[in-house]
């Protein structure tokens, strides 16, 4: 359970959801998505995270962008589930569709519907979309 | 209501200040209240006294000054995405050992738990941008 935001007497919990729909590398938008991410972390907010459309592809494991002089933001997806996020959710047909399968994520994700996905976005107070 | 705004995008190049601007404008001027304007990603570029308006187009930067001269409104530049892009203001330019500053009237610079924050405090959070 989370603690939650003290704004003087009151305490804030809302639920935050974090929406990654863009591929990797070729903007900053992922990298700074998850700079907001981590820093969030300190706010003890509930949080899921979703990978949708091309985004899924920032979850890839073993991602080396060292050949276009890049750092691998990526891998700091992994520490997600030391974060406290309530769940990280991918879009299972999107994940398809690239014709990528589960086991070549780089952390274990709840495979979502489109109708999740609508849940989800309905269930949230916050969406912050990268 | 309380907003919370987000401008992810530069001026000129989109729409996404100009949009966010006329929103705030909006919203101020029809009784409701803005917690704060955050810049994120190459919306940092709103932020910096150097932009030179074309004479006959609209001066974005100095009209977001104008509105927070006028109304308080609290505008944000996140301090990562502002070192990245060249966007300073005087302490960060002592402490970068640079030699200049840019910061535009209205406007500072702070960390991203500005944004998260306003996420979390507003009553909307709207994010301006693609």
């Amino acid at each position: 359970m989370v603690s939650g935001y003290r704004k003087g007497r009151e305490v804030v919990v809302k639920r935050l959801l974090y929406v990654n729909r863009r591929p990797p590398h070729g903007t900053i938008y992922g990298h700074e998505g998850l700079e907001v991410l981590f820093t969030g972390a300190v706010f003890d907010q509930l949080v899921t995270v979703l990978f949708l459309d091309d985004g899924v592809y920032q979850l890839v494991r073993d991602q080396d962008p060292s050949a276009l002089g890049l750092k691998n933001y990526a891998k700091g997806f992994r520490a997600l589930e030391e974060l406290g996020v309530e769940a990280i959710c991918v879009a299972k047909d999107d994940l398809a569709t690239r014709g990528l399968v589960p086991e070549d994520l780089a952390l274990p994700a709840a495979l979502v519907s489109r109708e999740e996905i609508t849940a989800l976005m309905e269930s949230h107070d916050v969406i912050l979309s990268f | 209501m309380v907003f919370g705004l987000v401008v992810n995008e530069g001026p000129y190049q989109h729409q996404a200040s100009d949009t966010a601007y006329q929103f705030a404008r909006a919203a101020l001027t029809t009784g409701h209240e803005i917690l704060r304007v955050f810049f994120y990603h190459d919306g940092v570029y709103n932020g910096t006294r150097l932009t030179v308006a074309p004479q006959d187009d609209r001066a974005v930067t100095e009209r977001w000054s104008a509105l927070s001269e006028e109304y308080s409104l609290d505008l944000v530049l996140c301090v990562a995405a502002a070192h990245r892009r060249g966007i300073l203001d005087e302490a960060e330019r002592r402490r970068n050992s640079k030699d200049a500053e840019n910061l535009a009237p209205g406007f500072r610079i702070s960390g991203i738990g500005q944004l998260v924050e306003a996420a979390i405090l507003a009553d909307r959070l709207v994010v301006f941008g693609d």
